[in-house]
């Protein structure tokens, strides 16, 4: 008797496990497949909002729509410069206001028409059109007229600088010389969309437009959108008409939207992704330890408090000094902000804007020194930090920020004397609180749309939509206007002025610099790190032979 | 008589009726019943010596505030016995100073929850027809608005306070106890007793708070323990639209959720706090199934 | 029945003009509109975007541009976030999916509680209560962005047994279904003990046990019925939260369903969405704890419909 039962448990077992293994036998991974098919599994972060250029402003959006569409000129994935994309070469007048494309004879549509310079025109119409309501119309704003077609003052779009001037000739004139058009030209909003597909599938200025389905859409770039399953995932595939197909080599692109960075790290480890769009800040050290695919790299991105200066607004006297805005800035120990909280490799900032391109240095920064800063103190009347109202900080929801102003908050406390309340809010109310300068500090973030000191200065200047400290100095502003027109030297010199300016009354104090931090397998080829983290999958592919990735041993595994 | 319920014997008179008191006996009987339930004691015993950690402890640990940025997340040592955060805070200290708010709102909320829910499903149940059906109708409004924006106008409209935290939970969690009280009652009034005592024209309010609620108390005492575990991980998620805990004091609810997310690297930062909060609900619910029988007088007779 | 059926539903019409209604006034009223972003755009392009969105409008036209609309069309209208695709779109494709995991969690969650709850009030206060009710209590005690993440961990990564994420095939299903089911398998087990506790201390089991009907017989037959009421009135609730609240869940899991969007339509500020999605729930609030009433007066004769 003993003996049968036993024997039946031991069948029951033996089928139960005969039956998972069956149902679970290891097939490759999909990294592993992928490499073999050039097939890429990207992780996108999040679900993008649309895929059509001149209505999303996104990260998520943007990857997508990169290998989706091309501009007139491309980046070198190097170094970011322009290099051709549509047009092949192009001239620029003596003044840099006027520059003449010459558009590819091969450049064509997914569909085979042909590419024109009309094309071109007629999408910057599209994007400058008020009834689209598209929020990065504002790229376009350097087109001579397009702010005032935007706002409805200049109804005639032929008056707006953009011209066809043949089939594959297009004149584009700007309203000033800008030394970043053609790095901006990289940029969604600059973008060709087919207006003849847009026009069959709905409206032209209308948002809800099925013409970015699968089934519908018509592109330019070197892949078409395949399918488009919402929250799962995007698959685009290689472009056949593309002018310059034989240089692409992935077969196809699949875009995961995850969105929680835990769920994306697990997708990687378990050989599910090729690249993260980002890693737990407490999975660094394990990978860094272990693994063989974090990355680490500069971006071109500033982490600062916003400090309300304006008098109405601001509801602690204290911080309306600038004296006791710089204690509180020469007081935070950057260093073991970055090395012990952040410890991801991030830069201690001692400026809001990163050194580095354009040959822009800072010249006068703040620094860390507690016993500068309790004298700036005693000089403002605040002794050991008497008299200093309650300071609050708002944050954002989350772990990092959260994080990093528990530190600072400990520092100025015991470097200061003044004691500093956390206040965090939901995304949304945060950023209304910001807006209408219901604040005393604020966490902010800015990460430059395009490789150059303007793209952080120019937020400070009085009135700037970015702005929202209240900060306003005629000569800061009268600064950053005269760098708009200078050059070279010149043109570094009067930066670092204005940067000054900044430092001295300190409406923003900087924390630290932004780093990229990803995982890639090594079968990744062409992928090259840049300030930007922008890689244009035209020079991607994936190394058949490589070997699987060392992944970190980590909790249950130990 | 086929059936009834925890009343005492058919009531013949009303003056019988009226004698029949929830009161004494069966609170003393409960008690005596309680106090043979060994693990129910065992609970109740561990509960008090939880809550009595959590508001004399932080006396004798580091404050929980107190960083020092070079001991990121160490594991624990005799220096700090279940170790230190990312920040290099004592986790201890951490993990009793949330004790106190998860207790504070795990009690006071379900007390909110329960006064409501009770009452509200109680009075729907028993006058049942277009009351009943008004009033569950109500529930099934607020039940579906959501909470997410509910809570952030709470929050522009008053300030944060802790008040305000009981009055966001308080406001959801009742609706679930309304309903399962409500459909205990439904079946209760159809009982002999409640009607007979409806046919001897006993009042009404005497009808439902000696004879309807005392009945129900079984599955309210269930759902109450089930409730504030709820309470307390919901309590997370309001801290993370920007209600409740603010940096740098933590729940057990906030704890947790940090340390699940580096479950990996750090297993003392779940562990811990997780295991403060499972050692809690386990007593809630064992001192709960105690009660929940201790209250039931036929358990006695068998 | 079909007359009370056909009362209530009139009452869900009712209950769905009134929440949609107290939803569309308070959503506008929360701070944050839909374009605000950690880039602001300029003055003028947010005028263009309210025109565009008739958020210029007074808020009583917007109120009744959106319900006229949507009374004579039936059409929720386009999401402001996803802005190439409609309400009615985005709920159609989500909804399946959170249906499908909702019954998966729910055959998990009643199949541990209710079997968990009946075996311990069969002999309480002995091991076969305790061990029973500790398991059941597991879900609970450990939410389940703990549970989900160690199951992924153990199963997915260490075992190689499942996927680490995704919603395509049946294995991709197990670990968040059980991740689900575990955490109302505590109640169920609670809510069925408590029941059933009430149920078998009645003088009607008495008598059927002193008649001699076996044990079995007299949980299955007599006891199950009445034991399970309380456990039934919680089930329209448990239901509506399975089906839309997996917001966790779908995010651990990468799960293309619908309860994300409850949380992150209102945190978007997705005013169309929102609408939406709280009108869906208030209908499934609705249509289910009408099924539960149904059901109790099934399981309980004595009640009638009124």
């Amino acid at each position: 008797m003993k003996i049968r039962h036993f024997a039946n448990a031991a069948t029951t077992i033996l089928l139960g496990a005969t039956l998972l293994a069956a149902g679970c036998v290891k097939k490759p991974s999909r990294v592993a497949q992928g490499n073999k098919e050039q097939v890429f599994h990207f992780g996108n972060g999040g679900e993008p909002a649309d895929l059509d250029p001149h209505v999303i402003q996104g990260v998520p959006e943007h990857n997508i729509i990169k290998a989706l569409f091309e501009g007139l000129v491309t980046v070198n994935p190097k170094d970011l410069s322009p290099i051709p994309g549509v047009a092949e070469r192009w001239e620029v007048s003596p003044d840099g206001k006027t520059y003449t494309f010459y558009l590819r004879q091969n450049a064509a549509w997914s569909n085979g028409d042909p590419l024109t310079a009309d094309d071109f025109v007629k999408s910057y119409e599209r994007i400058l059109n008020a009834k689209l309501a598209a929020p990065y119309a504002e790229m376009l704003f350097l087109l001579e007229g397009g702010a005032e077609y935007n706002s409805g003052k200049l109804p005639d779009f032929t008056k707006v600088g953009v011209k066809a001037l043949g089939p594959k000739k297009l004149q584009v004139t700007l309203k000033a010389p800008a030394s970043y058009f053609l790095a901006m030209l990289n940029h969604d909003a600059w973008y060709p969309v087919h207006t003849p597909t847009i026009d069959k599938f709905g409206k032209r200025y209308d948002k809800n437009n099925r013409w970015t389905r699968p089934e519908n859409i018509v592109s330019n770039g070197a892949f078409v959108l395949k399918e488009w399953k919402p929250q799962v995932e995007i698959v685009v595939t290689k472009n056949p008409k593309y002018w310059d197909a034989n240089q692409v080599r992935l077969k196809e692109i699949h875009f995961y939207p995850i969105e929680s960075n835990d769920a994306e790290e697990r997708a990687f480890r378990g050989g599910q992704l090729h690249t993260t769009n980002t890693v737990p800040t407490d999975k660094v050290d394990s990978y860094k330890k272990s693994g063989s695919s974090l990355r680490i790299e500069p971006y071109y991105g500033a982490y600062y408090y916003r400090v309300n200066v304006d008098k109405t607004k601001e509801k602690n006297p204290a911080l309306l000094d600038p004296r006791v805005r710089r204690a509180l800035a020469m007081s935070i120990d950057r260093d073991s902000i970055t090395k012990n909280v952040l410890r991801a490799g991030q830069f201690p900032a001692y400026s809001l804007t990163p050194p580095g391109p354009a040959g822009y240095r800072p010249k006068e920064q703040t620094k860390f020194d507690p016993d500068g800063a309790r004298r700036l103190l005693s000089e403002a009347g605040f002794p050991g930090g008497k008299g200093v109202p309650k300071v609050s900080v708002l944050i954002n929801t989350s772990e990092d920020h959260k994080k990093v102003a528990e530190a600072i908050q400990q520092m100025w406390k015991k470097e200061l004397g003044i004691d500093v309340e956390i206040v965090n809010q939901e995304w949304k109310v945060y950023l209304a609180s910001q807006h209408a300068l219901d604040y005393q500090i604020g966490r902010a973030a800015w990460i430059a749309d395009f490789p150059d000191p303007n793209a952080f200065l120019d937020i400070m200047t009085s009135g700037n939509g970015n702005n929202e400290t209240g900060f306003a100095s005629p000569e800061y502003d009268k600064l950053i206007s005269d760098s708009w027109s200078a050059t070279g030297a010149a043109r570094i010199e009067i930066l670092q002025k204005a940067e000054a300016i900044l430092m001295q009354e300190m409406p923003v104090i900087p924390i630290y610099f932004y780093t990229r931090n990803y995982l890639i397998v090594s079968s990744v080829k062409g992928w090259f790190p840049n300030l930007l983290d922008d890689h244009p999958w035209k020079f991607i592919y994936l190394d058949e032979n490589a070997q699987p990735d060392k992944m970190p041993v980590l909790g249950l595994a130990q | 008589m086929a059936v009834t319920l925890a009343e005492p014997p058919s009531p013949a008179t009303p003056a019988a009726l009226a004698e029949v008191e929830v009161g004494h006996s069966l609170w003393q009987d409960a008690w005596a019943r309680l106090r043979k339930n060994r693990l129910a004691v065992i609970s109740g015993i561990i509960l008090l010596t939880m809550s009595v950690l959590c508001l004399i402890g932080p006396f004798f640990t580091p404050a929980p505030d107190v960083q020092d940025l070079a001991l990121y997340a160490t594991p624990p040592s005799a220096q700090h016995w279940l170790g230190t955060d990312t920040l290099g805070r004592d986790l201890l200290a951490r993990v009793l100073t949330g004790g106190r708010l998860s207790f504070a709102v795990g009690l006071c909320a379900t007390f909110v929850s329960l006064i409501i829910g009770v009452i509200y499903g109680t009075i729907s149940g028993f006058y049942g027809g277009k009351v009943d059906n008004l009033m569950m109708r109500l529930v099934d409004i607020i039940y579906a608005f959501p909470f997410t924006i509910f809570v952030i106008l709470l929050m522009v409209v008053f300030n944060r306070s802790l008040l305000l935290l009981f009055a966001a939970i308080g406001a959801v969690e009742w609706l679930n106890m309304a309903r399962i009280v409500r459909g205990q009652v439904i079946s209760l009034r159809k009982m002999e007793f409640i009607e007979a005592a409806e046919a001897l024209g006993l009042p009404k309010s005497r009808i439902i708070f000696r004879h309807l609620i005392p009945n129900v108390l079984g599955p309210v005492i269930v759902y109450t323990t089930l409730t504030i575990p709820a309470v307390m991980l919901l309590e997370a998620f309001l801290s993370f639209l920007g209600l409740g805990v603010q940096p740098p004091d933590a729940s057990w609810g906030v704890l947790i959720n940090e340390g699940s997310k580096s479950m990996e690297e750090f297993w003392w930062m779940l562990v811990f706090p997780g295991l403060a909060l499972s050692v809690t609900l386990f007593s809630l619910n064992f001192l709960g199934d105690g009660l929940r029988d201790a209250l039931d007088p036929k358990t006695s007779k068998d | 029945m079909f007359k009370f059926i056909a009362s209530r539903s009139l009452q869900m019409l009712a209950v769905l003009a009134v929440t949609g209604t107290i939803t569309f006034f308070l959503v506008r009223l929360a701070p944050g509109s839909p374009f605000d972003q950690e880039r602001n755009v300029s003055p003028e392009i947010r005028r263009n975007l309210d025109a565009y969105y008739g958020l210029d409008k007074p808020i009583l036209t917007q109120y009744w541009r959106y319900f006229s609309k949507l009374v004579t069309t039936g059409d929720f209208g386009p999401s402001f976030k996803y802005s190439n695709r409609t309400v009615t779109e985005i709920i159609g494709e989500s909804l399946p999916v959170s249906f499908e995991l909702g019954i998966y969690a729910m055959i998990v969650a009643v199949a541990i509680g209710v079997t968990a709850g009946v075996l311990a009030s069969l002999r309480p206060n002995t091991m076969t209560d305790y061990v029973p009710m500790s398991l059941s209590m597991v879900g609970i005690s450990m939410p389940t962005f703990v549970m989900g993440p160690l199951l992924l961990l153990l199963f997915g990564l260490q075992l190689g047994w499942f996927n680490v994420s995704g919603w395509s095939s049946f294995g991709d299903k197990v670990l968040p279904a059980l991740t689900l089911g575990f955490y109302y398998a505590a109640y169920f087990a609670r809510l069925t003990r408590g029941g059933m506790l009430e149920i078998l201390s009645q003088d009607y089991i008495r008598t059927a046990r002193a008649k001699g009907a076996s044990e079995l017989r007299v949980v299955l037959k007599h006891a199950l019925r009445g034991g399970l009421l309380p456990a039934v009135s919680f089930m329209g609730p448990a239901l509506a939260g399975i089906v839309t609240g997996s917001f966790t869940v779908e995010t651990i899991f990468q799960i293309p369903g619908l309860g994300r969007y409850f949380v992150t339509a209102a945190l978007n500020r997705d005013y169309t969405l929102v609408m939406g999605t709280v009108i869906l729930f208030a209908a499934l609030i609705s249509v289910f704890n009408l099924v539960v009433d149904v059901v109790m007066v099934w399981l309980n004769p004595r009640l009638k419909f009124d």
